[in-house]
């Protein structure tokens, strides 16, 4: 098991470093070069040079590329093209509103959908079962922007509490103030979230349900209960714990339409940012982070699930 | 629902029992049509029968449990004088595992992987409070004991996986036990395993049953076990009683048609003389296929050899329209060999010869017509067959590709290879869904053939089938040998069908040849002392075979070892009745030679070998 592990390791590191591959040579292959950017049209041939010269660019791709790795190894992700500004900071404004709206989004959503999506494997085809799975199925097809707008028309102008958007610093709030604030942005990614997972961990169970070990455990009499939570999800939890890894990621990294719909700043509209402003250095280090978050979860989730398999736990 | 029998022992009564499958557009199936049979206390009922004969629902029955699909449909099954059938699932729950309890095929497949054995033993009583956990753990110790598991008194505490496939049955009807049900139902208990450890799983069956006063309902498809354990026998076709009665007279004396027929379908004991003489006039100089000293393993391992070495130093030669039987219990590496033949597995040592011509060792090294001489037919024809392809592509494949036959020609070849295999042409157009277990194996063997192969290499091919179905491929496999001149490599573990159609045997134990040689050498005295062991525990179709051939001396020191693998020494050396402390557990054996081509690797002269019996 520790050597499942260390492999994993081993992958998830040769995967980060592919990525930053691909995104370091991919931004150098963009048109346009980072000093004239900066310094804009006017600038003189010689400042441009000067300004390559500081930034490093006139050194070789790979010595760049690889200076650039250190820095990012070492914390420091380098300094916006467009605001002149360190990267770290911009995040740093940023990634308060991200965690708290994906961790609060993760609590309330998770359990809910899990036990959910349990709950309709464990009756399935009854008339919950089919409701459930109309729901879910359609909440799959629904863009988020679609939800938000239902979400909006319903609790703002028929019920007419919280706002439309998310307006106002979040400084001096206390955690209700904040769960208010950003009530409507957590609900609509509870339901994202939600149809993805209802569905895998019904589909994870009802998979389990139908082995042999199962119609054993009928046949010795086991309550319907004690099916599904000791002899069921125990060996289900590979799968389920893939998709939760899967959604929490998508939290972090790919809200940027519920960003933009509820109109406060998260990483997700700061990378659409950068590339707006082609600045590649908010690129490059948001990128990273991105595949790294993404690379951890997945890590934590293929842990969780060999610590389930009593195959890997205890080898012969 | 009161005790209409005078008859206080009846445990179990099905009175025109009939079951239905259920059809997606509603219709319905009779799948059992009117059963009656009664079990008393203390008393074993065999239902005998091929598959779809309706065995297993009628036993499942028994537990007011009906496979999804299927539905009770009329008449009744009396557990201790109430109608199961008509009982809801909370009403059938507290009485599952009480006093009726399942033992099913696989128990791989019946433990949960992730609980440890002791919880799932001791589950049915517990939950049911029959038993506090103490005393459930008690009683779960003592049928650890009674069963003959190694290390009783802690073997509970492992995972199913950490337990071998013998053991896991054993403890399976530990499981089924522990709550001193009144009926025990046993679904092919046995037919999975090995028929050396089948011998230890029947002994305590038996004995355990016997002990515990319960009575039991015994599915399984194959006569000589039921001679062994049973005392009442009921002869199952198409969900019809077709025979009944003691099990002596249903051995001894039936007259009934079908179950002369099921008899007749019975593989002969192994026994020299039944290797139909393959013709020689296929012969050629050059063998077709020959392993030379080969070793292969699983995984990367020191100095470039196998982490896991399988095969040690394995030599087979497989001459023109012969056939090269390989025999061994699970895991002694037969399909091992065959993956090296097939190019699957690149062996780490040795060589392979067809046509007298080296070939590579990887299939990816082999040329187009390397690949077309060996083809490979697989076990489940099930997974072998895709489920999307119709019959005409799966066969049409390997002619296009081997044969570059293409339109009318290759239509035409198609329809002589369902002939060879015995299907008719409309087959052509179906589906491997639409088709029987039989059927699929069929085709199976014909996609092989459509290569034009020298060499098929036949991995259990009939180990999935009906004893019927079973014995009509063996003769299909016998006569595409006398008429096409294609050799086969024939693995299986069950001894009596590889003795009813090799040329050659080679006996393989924990990877290395123990005896091979000419059927007839090989199946008669000298015996390697592994192959005699493997005569002795195929199962005989009298009663009393059981009790006669677990008190024998082979038979006992062959069940209280386990296979170890070996660097040195020879690997049967804990189950061997003539072993020779000192010789056999720190030196390789030597090949003995009797005659000029029967081989045994035994440190016993051949002299030695040949008496006992």
């Amino acid at each position: 098991m520790t050597t499942l592990i260390l492999k994993r390791l081993g992958i998830g590191l040769v995967t980060v470093i592919a990525v930053s591959l691909i995104i370091f040579f991919g931004t150098k292959i963009l048109p346009g070069d980072a000093a004239q950017i900066r310094l804009g049209q006017s600038a003189t041939p010689e400042n441009v040079a000067a300004f390559r010269a500081r930034l490093g660019l006139d050194q070789p791709y790979i010595v760049q590329y690889l200076v650039w790795l250190k820095n990012f190894m070492m914390g420091d992700l380098g300094t916006s093209l467009a605001s002149d500004v360190p990267i770290t900071d911009l995040i740093a404004d940023r990634y308060h509103n991200t965690v708290f709206v994906s961790v609060l989004t993760a609590a309330i959503g998770v359990p809910i959908s899990l036990a959910l999506g349990i709950m309709a494997a464990m009756y399935p085809g009854t008339l919950y079962d089919r409701v459930l799975t109309l729901v879910s199925v359609s909440l799959v097809a629904a863009p988020e922007f679609f939800t938000a707008t239902l979400l909006v028309l319903l609790f703002v102008f028929v019920l007419g509490i919280g706002n439309a958007i998310v307006v106002g610093s979040t400084e001096g709030k206390g955690l209700f103030e904040l769960i208010a604030h950003f009530a409507l942005p957590i609900t609509t990614l509870c339901f994202v979230i939600a149809s993805q997972l209802i569905r895998m961990s019904r589909a994870a169970v009802l998979n389990v349900m139908s082995s042999p070990y199962i119609e054993m455990a009928i046949l010795k009499g086991v309550p319907r209960k004690r099916i599904i939570f000791r002899h069921a999800l125990l060996n289900a939890i590979g799968p389920i714990v893939n998709v939760v890894a899967l959604n929490l990621a998508y939290l972090v990294t790919g809200v940027i339409v519920v960003e933009v719909y509820f109109g406060y700043n998260g990483l997700a509209t700061l990378i659409v940012q950068g590339v707006q402003t082609r600045d590649y250095v908010l690129i490059q280090g948001l990128g990273m982070i991105f595949c790294m978050t993404y690379v951890i979860l997945m890590l934590v989730a293929d842990i969780a699930a060999f610590a389930s398999n009593a195959r890997l736990r205890h080898p012969k | 629902m009161a005790q209409s029998s005078d008859d206080n022992d009846v445990i179990f009564e099905a009175r025109d029992l009939r079951i239905h499958a259920v059809r997606d557009d509603g219709s319905e199936l009779p799948i059992v049509k009117g059963v009656d049979f009664k079990v008393r206390r203390g008393e074993v009922v065999a239902l005998i029968g091929e598959s779809g004969s309706g065995k297993t629902t009628i036993s499942l029955s028994a537990l007011g449990y009906c496979k999804p699909g299927l539905k009770f449909a009329g008449g009744e099954a009396l557990l201790l004088g109430q109608d199961v059938t008509k009982m809801s699932t909370e009403e059938l729950r507290p009485i599952r595992g009480e006093k009726v309890a399942y033992l099913a095929q696989s128990a791989a497949a019946t433990f949960n992987p992730s609980i440890l054995i002791n919880e799932q033993v001791t589950e049915a009583p517990v939950l049911h409070g029959s038993k506090t956990s103490e005393e459930a753990g008690a009683k779960a110790l003592s049928l650890y004991h009674a069963l003959e598991l190694p290390d009783p008194e802690n073997i509970g505490a492992r995972y199913p996986h950490q337990v071998s496939g013998g053991q896991l049955q054993r403890l399976m009807a530990a499981m089924a036990l522990c709550g001193e049900p009144d009926l025990l139902v046993l679904d092919e208990p046995t037919t999975a395993l090995d028929v050396t450890t089948q011998i230890e799983v029947l002994k305590a069956f038996k004995q355990v049953i016997k002990e515990e006063g319960a009575a039991a309902i015994y599915v399984t498809h194959d006569l000589a076990v039921v001679a062994q354990v049973a005392d009442h026998v009921v002869v199952l076709y198409n969900g019809e009683i077709k025979e009944a009665g003691p099990v002596e007279t249903i051995i001894n004396k039936s007259e009934h048609p079908y179950t002369k027929r099921l008899m007749g379908a019975i593989r002969p004991l192994p026994e020299p003389g039944q290797g139909e003489d393959s013709n020689h006039q296929h012969m050629r100089d050059v063998p077709a296929l020959e392993a030379k000293a080969v070793d292969a393993g699983y995984g990367k391992g020191a100095e470039g050899k196998p982490a896991s070495m399988v095969l040690r130093d394995v030599n087979v030669t497989i001459e023109r329209g012969k056939t090269v039987g390989i025999i061994g219990e699970s895991g002694c590496g037969k399909s091992t060999l065959a993956r090296v033949f097939a190019g699957l597995l690149p062996p780490s040592d040795g060589a392979l010869r067809l046509d007298g011509q080296p070939i590579a060792p990887d299939l990816r090294n082999r040329s187009r017509e390397e690949l077309r001489k060996v083809q490979f037919v697989y076990q489940m024809a099930d997974t072998a067959l895709n489920p999307r392809q119709r019959i005409k592509d799966i066969i049409g494949r390997p002619l296009e590709f081997y044969g570059g036959l293409s339109g009318e020609a290759k239509t035409r070849r198609l329809l002589e290879l369902l002939e060879m295999v015995e299907l008719p042409p409309p087959f052509a157009d179906r589906y491997p869904h639409e088709l029987s277990g039989g059927q699929k194996q069929r085709v199976n063997l014909a996609r092989a053939l459509a290569a034009d192969p020298e060499v098929v290499l036949c991995d259990e091919v009939t180990s999935a089938l009906d004893t019927i179905v079973g014995a009509n491929v063996i003769e299909l496999l016998k006569s595409l040998r006398r008429e096409t001149g294609v050799s086969f490599v024939f693995i299986s573990h069950d001894l009596s069908t590889v003795a009813s159609f090799a040329d050659e045997i080679v006996v393989l134990y924990a990877g290395r040849v123990a005896e091979q040689g000419p059927t007839d050498k090989v199946l008669a005295p000298p015996y390697h002392p592994y192959t005699r062991l493997l005569i002795s525990s195929v199962p005989e179709m009298r009663t009393g075979w059981l009790e006669d051939t677990v008190s024998s001396k082979e038979t006992i020191t062959g069940m209280t070892g386990g296979v170890e693998l070996t660097d040195i020494g020879c690997p049967f050396f804990a189950r061997c009745p003539l072993a020779i402390k000192g010789t056999c557990d720190t030196v390789n054996p030597p090949r003995r030679v009797d005659g000029d081509d029967h081989i045994i690797e035994c440190h016993r002269e051949v002299d030695e070998l040949l008496g006992g019996g």
